[in-house]
């Protein structure tokens, strides 16, 4: 079962990483075989766990040992504007004797303690290693559940062993394909309903770029997965199109609901403000070949000119003290392109970026973006990302926070992009905001201070 | 004395409990140059690596046996072999920390034989020190997975040894230490002149500093030559319960005597271990001492007022629950709820009505009407809901900047830890206002209200 699930989801054809890939290399999937003693990343539940989480307000019911949950729970930045129940940890925390005997009645006690306490739309229930080892069937157990209970519990069988963060992505999607997407009808439906997909809503960057569709009138009835709530989530085949944001992570969702609903997508972004700009286009011309009125396009160009004017205005406040800084972009590769474009937007020079995770697409966006010469770095080792930073190859750090202390150890700056962070960087407001920090870490008054030796140590250098 | 009960809820609702393969993690992390590893999903190590880089705000070095679907099926000897040779060849550690998971474990791993097999086929590696403990996610918590691996380094690093060097001390610390601790711990020993070697030691690695250079290997630690050691030490002092069964095999292991001391906060737990130091090395205990314990008498003094008699809820692991609520015990505050993760005998022992081996959902549902609620930075939204103060006290700790620097051994640590919690109870303390004394409604309803004219 799981393994064709996997199998299919190697095969998405919406993948254009996964069309210029043979037969056979397609067959042995898209995760390189992980080097033991050489493999730093999360794994196929991780994966499935961010992009779920965002859910706000069922239940995420881990079934496994207390690692799984108990390490990680309430540990990512992805912002509700209601519920806050997603971000209580739950897990069946399983004992021995679990393992011996199997631990498909714990969960299934587990689920009815969670619906008498805490009565949510849903249940998500999701699958580790050791319950997969010892043969534990969640999808009986959860079957077994909602008809029990009357609400729907919804597996997601993503055991962390079968693969890397981006496979538990996909097998996310999968779930809410399979369980929760077209199982409810809306009331009522507009021709300016879209759903957003892959985009987690972390520091709430959602509500950067939701003020911009509001003042268009274009409704996000979905957000998949930030910010929703399981009856959108459940209703979302009703939207006249989807944006596709953050790379092919759940590129699947965009493309079943176009082949199931006639929703038509397109892969956007709202890093940067060109990218910003390029997506509110495309999702009024969507709308508009769906059947939304035409005006439709004239007030968006008008709110475009505005707002990137706006935004230009407030960035040419720190573009002269921008000009010619060298950034080393360190993405684990999604999407870096448009961060790219964004940079330079600001003035600056990109010494290097990642395209670790990147498509053969994104590279030739890079190329078009940075020049031939473009400095793509497939794989960075943290010893070769200290030197560079050791050697002042490069004025400040943007990545994940990973490698943060690549820069930060060498007393450079570094400006945190990944999931954790405290700031939010989508739309126009979130291109200012980013220059802003970029601005704030470059030109803090304590990097000469730390830099500069103790007198003692300039007094031995000396004699 | 207190009653030991177990949560019999099925589902876990906000974990207090981390696992025990990180718990081994972390005490390889005090140890020098060395590459700590899960033998496990590379998920296993990705979620401890984040935990720690966000409670230490340090890079940590952790890497994992990356075991797959199949590699779990058929074993996992490839696995650790391959893993062993690429961090070798990658980081050339003086060690390699190896403990093992939930996943591995079901399978039933013999990673001592593998490792027997491995040390046979690569005589060529064999200054590569490798200690391994069995740590199973579906088992005991943290803290064991700490005490295990020290117990397995002692077992597997120490060496007997027939002469004793004179000033020279063991100290195998529990998992309740910060490095501030064991900084302080080192201080006070060297005021002594005597010699320490600390296992493990996180003040030397997790202690937030800039290295000299890159190392993807732990910064700083116990040097394995000083586990070798450990042997010639006159004298073992174990901090915290936890730490029993790792004296207990030093004693086996160099026939040394050992002392345990199960609290490092407070007046009388502080003269204890500097009485110790004291008599091991035939010196008095030096004058700053004299005067700092005299600074947490006033300090006491000054504060006693804001705690006694008020109520706080405690969520820890065994030691560092004894630890602290004893300490608010004798500071006149009262106990009323305390979850822990994990068996203990301290347990029983604890001031309190009542100790829940349980959760964070557990807590909060006793800690309503509390006046301070103490857990590590997971409590905060609980805190937040029962509207109670909240102090950060444990691991992980998240959401505020230096958790390896809170100090709380010694006089000094005792001191400051009497200032900031009298300081948060301070802030509670409630004005008296003009319906602050009301009479009991229940006699007087009867009666109307007598009103003029």
């Amino acid at each position: 079962m799981l393994q064709n699930k996997i199998q299919d989801v190697f095969n998405e054809p919406g993948c254009s990483k996964n069309q210029s890939k043979s037969d056979k290399e397609r067959k042995k999937g898209c995760t390189k075989a992980l080097q033991p003693g050489g493999a730093a990343g999360g794994c196929a539940f991780d994966g499935a766990k961010i992009a779920l989480q965002p859910i706000t307000d069922v239940a995420h019911l881990v079934h496994g040992p207390i690692a799984c949950e108990g390490n990680s729970w309430d540990n990512r930045g992805s912002k509700s504007s209601g519920s806050q129940l997603y971000r209580t940890g739950f897990t069946t925390d399983i004992n021995e004797l679990d393992v011996v005997y199997g631990g498909e009645k714990h969960l299934f006690k587990s689920i009815k303690e969670v619906i008498d306490k805490y009565d949510p739309p849903a249940v998500f229930v999701y699958q580790t290693c050791v319950p997969a080892m010892i043969g534990d069937d969640i999808e009986a157990v959860c079957k077994a559940a909602s008809q029990k209970f009357a609400k729907p519990i919804i597996p997601v069988n993503a055991p962390g062993f079968v693969g890397a963060k981006n496979l538990g992505n996909k097998l996310a999607g999968e779930a809410l394909l399979d369980y929760v997407i077209g199982t409810e009808e809306p009331e009522y439906s507009t021709p300016y309903d879209i759903n957003i997909i892959g985009e987690y809503n972390l520091s709430g960057e959602l509500w950067q770029v939701k003020p911009l569709l509001d003042h268009l009138g274009i409704r996000v009835t979905c957000c998949i997965s930030g910010d929703a709530k399981y009856h959108d989530v459940a209703q979302s085949h009703r939207a006249r199109a989807n944006m596709m944001v953050c790379s092919k992570s759940m590129i699947n969702i965009a493309r079943k609901m176009e082949e199931r609903y006639q929703i038509p997508f397109f892969e956007g972004s709202f890093y940067g403000i060109s990218d910003t700009t390029e997506s509110l286009r495309e999702i009024t011309r969507l709308l508009i070949q769906q059947g939304a009125p035409a005006e439709l396009h004239d007030r968006t160009e008008a709110l475009i000119a505005q707002e990137e004017a706006r935004a230009w205005q407030r960035i040419a406040e720190y573009t002269h003290r921008l000009r010619g800084k060298r950034v080393l972009l360190f993405t684990g590769g999604v999407k870096s392109w448009s961060v790219v474009s964004a940079l330079q937007e600001g003035g600056m020079e990109v010494v290097g970026t990642s395209v670790k995770k990147s498509t053969k697409e994104d590279k030739e966006k890079i190329k078009e973006i940075m020049g031939q010469d473009a400095h793509m770095i497939d794989d960075l080792t943290p010893r070769e990302m200290y030197k560079m930073f050791q050697e002042a190859r490069a004025d400040v750090l943007l990545s994940g926070g990973r490698s943060q202390f690549a820069a930060l150890k060498n007393k450079m700056p570094w400006v945190d992009i990944n999931q954790e962070r405290h700031h939010a960087y989508n739309g126009y407001e979130g291109m200012v905001n980013l220059v802003k920090q970029i601005d704030l870490a470059l030109y803090n008054p304590m990097w000469p201070l730390l830099r500069k030796p103790a007198p003692w140590d300039m007094r031995e250098a000396q004699t | 004395m207190s009653t030991v009960i177990q949560s019999r809820k099925a589902c876990t609702v906000n974990p207090l409990k981390m696992s025990q393969p990180i718990g081994g993690a972390l005490a390889f992390m005090g140890i020098a140059d060395c590459m700590p590893m899960l033998h496990g999903s590379q998920g296993c190590t990705a979620f401890g690596l984040v935990l720690f880089q966000r409670h230490f705000n340090e890079g940590i070095p952790m890497q994992t046996t990356a075991m797959s679907e199949v590699a779990t099926v058929m074993g996992g000897l490839d696995n650790i072999g391959s893993a062993i040779l690429n961090i070798q060849q990658r980081t050339k550690p003086a060690i390699i920390g190896i403990c093992s998971t939930g996943v591995t474990e079901t399978k039933g791993d013999d990673v001592d034989g593998y490792l027997k097999n491995f040390r046979a086929t690569h005589p060529e590696l064999d200054r590569l020190a490798l200690v391994y403990v069995s740590t199973p996610d579906f088992k005991d918590a943290f803290q064991d997975g700490w005490a295990k691996a020290v117990e397995s380094m002692v077992k597997g690093l120490a060496e007997p040894s027939s002469a004793r060097r004179e000033g020279s001390v063991n100290f195998l610390v529990g998992s309740h230490l910060t490095a501030a601790d064991i900084e302080e711990l080192r201080e006070i020993s060297e005021s002594f002149g005597l010699e320490a070697t600390i296992l493990p030691d996180i003040s030397g690695s997790m202690d937030g500093h800039i290295p000299d250079d890159f190392t993807p290997n732990t910064l700083g630690g116990t040097p394995v030559e000083a586990i070798r050691r450990m042997g010639e030490a006159e004298l073992t002092i174990a901090l915290g319960e936890q730490m029993r069964p790792g004296a207990e095999a030093l004693m086996a292991k160099t026939g040394q005597p050992y002392v345990l001391f199960d609290r490092i906060t407070g007046i009388e737990a502080t003269d204890q271990l500097l009485d110790c130091l004291s008599q091991l090395s035939g010196q008095p205990v030096p004058g700053k001492y004299r005067r700092q314990r005299s600074q947490v008498i006033d300090a006491m003094l000054d504060s006693h007022f804001f705690f006694g008699g008020k109520k706080i809820a405690i969520g820890a692991e065994p030691d560092l629950l004894w630890n602290i609520g004893s300490w608010f015990s004798e500071m006149g505050a009262i106990i009323t709820a305390a979850v822990t993760t994990t068996h203990s005998p301290l347990l029983e022992q604890m001031p309190c009505e009542e100790v829940l081996i349980g959760d964070l959902e557990d807590l909060e549902a006793r800690s309503a009407g509390c006046d301070l609620l103490i857990t590590h930075s997971h409590g905060r939204q609980a805190a937040a809901r029962l509207n109670i103060a909240f102090l950060r006290m444990g691991l992980p700790i998240f959401d505020q900047l230096g958790a390896a620097h809170r100090l709380s051994l010694g006089y000094r640590g005792a001191r400051d830890l009497t200032f900031e919690i009298g300081n948060l109870l301070m802030a509670q303390e409630e004005e008296n206002r003009p319906d602050s004394w009301p009479l009991p409604t229940e006699d007087h309803d009867a009666h109307a209200p007598f009103a003029f004219g």
